[in-house]
């Protein structure tokens, strides 16, 4: 019967999907674990990692800036009506700065260094692998998880922070402009209700939280640059499914992030 | 010559049989496959000290994955593989990679780092082994005196992406030489060439090893280039090695498959 074929097709794919689901997931995790054996063994790459580290925040602070800038115009001009209505503007630095500084800041910052930094890993190191770079690397002695990988892991990771940091700064005073121009809020107040209203609970998971989407983002754009196969189709490839996967598991380790400081609060 | 003369030939130039040059690489009864595609099925072979020995096949053949196993970047799936009196498989990494040292590399589309001038390419290599070279205050002299071999020496400040095909696989030439080696692997040093280019780089390797004194192992399915630069050659023919010989002795085989490798 054709629709039973069918639907034993259909089965059987699905059933694939997902088994190759879990193998990626074994194989991140096992590329995840020699990251952590690798990173602490000599001979470290300074230099290299220095260098990931400005090609990664230098090269990012301006997309990150200009998106920060615009989240916090467009958040602030769209909550104004609404905190109007209820006579409660004046909460409006209290609220822009908790959610840009516990969550959207974070999420949104993540999110483009998935699509800038993740794609660009996946690519680079994928072309490297296509054209055997990676094999001359091993042939001259040169441990290349340790040069390519370790080093590009550990920027991402050290860089998310900074560049979160940046965007949530960049952010608010996107938010302070409209309140100046609009409600006639000055600088100096806007600044000083939002630090009022930030406490530590507030910036400490953010921060934590930043590291292992630098960590996140760095590792999958890793991951699938360099078990790149299948020629130059291979690298776009890569580059594609870096940024899908280093997106969908940003929002897995937000949920859990968000999971995890919550029961803190709790306590 | 009928096919059994043609594979005679490869056994009495096994080593341990009279002829007693020094052998840098030895490799016996390999095998590799990939799921189904079994592209070694137990092949041989013997490199000589100074020697010139060309391994030609067919595209797919099995040529690069041989070549791979000597230098550890694939494993064989059973075989022995014996560089410079070392055995592959039984070495930790680190002494593995002071064999490398020893042991220079071509690779087919030269691979040389996108992201890094030539300089960089050059002085790449010797992060790792400074106490092969001694105590260097200046890089420098080492990478011209490389770039000059190769005569590229005006190239040092360029980056990949500026170089031609042909400067490219000369760069790599010399990022090869740049820690003296012992032997040197070519695979398929003159593909993607134009004739007169592909000349130029053979014309190279003949005057480096004349320079040097290094053992060659040369990969490729170029006739001319075998015809030129070749002292022996091996046919690898269904993951063996088929025929060995002199390139006149197999150019005038009448067995099929070795005829088909030199027809034009």
């Amino acid at each position: 019967m054709p629709e039973k074929a069918t639907v034993i097709g259909l089965q059987q794919q699905m059933a694939d999907r997902i088994k190759l689901f879990f193998i990626q997931i074994g194989d991140l995790s096992y590329f995840a674990g020699r990251f952590f054996k690798e990173v602490l063994r000599p001979p470290f790459e300074f230099r290299e990692l220095l260098r990931q580290c400005y090609q990664m925040g230098n090269r990012s602070l301006m997309l990150v800036g200009i998106t920060g800038f615009i989240i916090g115009l467009v958040l602030t001009l769209q909550s104004r009506p609404t905190l109007i209505q209820f006579g409660a503007v004046s909460w409006m630095p209290n609220m822009v700065g908790i959610s840009i500084v516990r969550e959207i800041g974070p999420v949104i910052t993540a999110l483009i260094c998935a699509g800038r930094i993740a794609s660009g890993i996946g690519a680079e190191l994928g072309s490297m692998r296509v054209t055997e770079q990676i094999d001359a690397m091993e042939v001259s002695g040169t441990n290349p998880f340790k040069y390519l990988v370790v080093t590009r892991i550990l920027a991402t990771t050290l860089m998310l922070p900074l560049l979160v940091v940046f965007g949530d700064l960049v952010a608010l005073y996107g938010s302070a402009l409209v309140e100046n121009l609009k409600g006639d809020v000055s600088f100096q107040l806007y600044f000083n209700t939002v630090f009022d209203a930030l406490a530590y609970g507030d910036l400490v998971p953010a921060t934590v939280k930043s590291f292992f989407f630098g960590f996140v983002i760095g590792l999958v754009g890793c991951y699938k640059g360099y078990y790149s196969k299948k020629g130059t189709a291979g690298v776009g490839y890569a580059a594609n499914t870096a940024v899908v996967m280093a997106s969908l598991l940003l929002f897995v380790v937000d949920f859990i992030a968000v999971f995890v400081s919550d029961i803190f609060y709790e306590l | 010559m009928n096919k059994e003369e043609v594979i005679d030939t490869a056994h009495t130039a096994t080593p341990g049989t009279g002829n007693e040059r020094n052998a840098v690489i030895r490799i016996r009864d390999v095998y590799k496959s990939f799921g189904d595609n079994h592209v070694l099925n137990g092949f041989n072979m013997v490199l000589y000290e100074g020697e010139n020995l060309v391994v030609m096949g067919k595209s797919g053949s099995g040529k690069s994955v041989m070549i791979k196993c000597l230098v550890g970047l694939m494993a064989p799936d059973s075989g022995y593989i014996e560089v410079m009196g070392k055995e592959i498989a039984t070495l930790d990494h680190e002494t593995l990679d002071i064999l490398r040292s020893d042991i220079g590399f071509l690779f087919q589309g030269s691979a040389l780092y996108d992201s890094m001038t030539v300089r960089e390419n050059l002085e790449f290599p010797m992060r790792r082994h400074k106490e092969k070279l001694g105590v260097i205050d200046d890089t420098t002299p080492l990478v011209l005196e490389a770039l000059e071999n190769v005569g590229l020496a005006h190239a040092i400040d360029l980056m990949p992406a500026e170089l031609s095909g042909g400067m490219k696989r000369r760069v790599a030439l010399a990022r090869t030489l740049i820690l003296k080696p012992k032997i040197i692997l070519y695979d398929e040093p003159t593909s993607g060439l134009d004739p007169i280019t592909a000349k130029e780089i053979i014309e190279l390797m003949r005057s480096i090893q004349k320079k040097y004194g290094t053992s060659s192992l040369i990969i490729t399915h170029d006739v001319d280039c075998a015809r030129v630069i070749s002292e022996r050659m091996i046919l690898l023919v269904d993951g063996i090695n088929y025929a060995e010989g002199t390139y006149d002795v197999l150019s005038k085989s009448t067995d099929p498959k070795v005829d088909a490798f030199f027809k034009k």
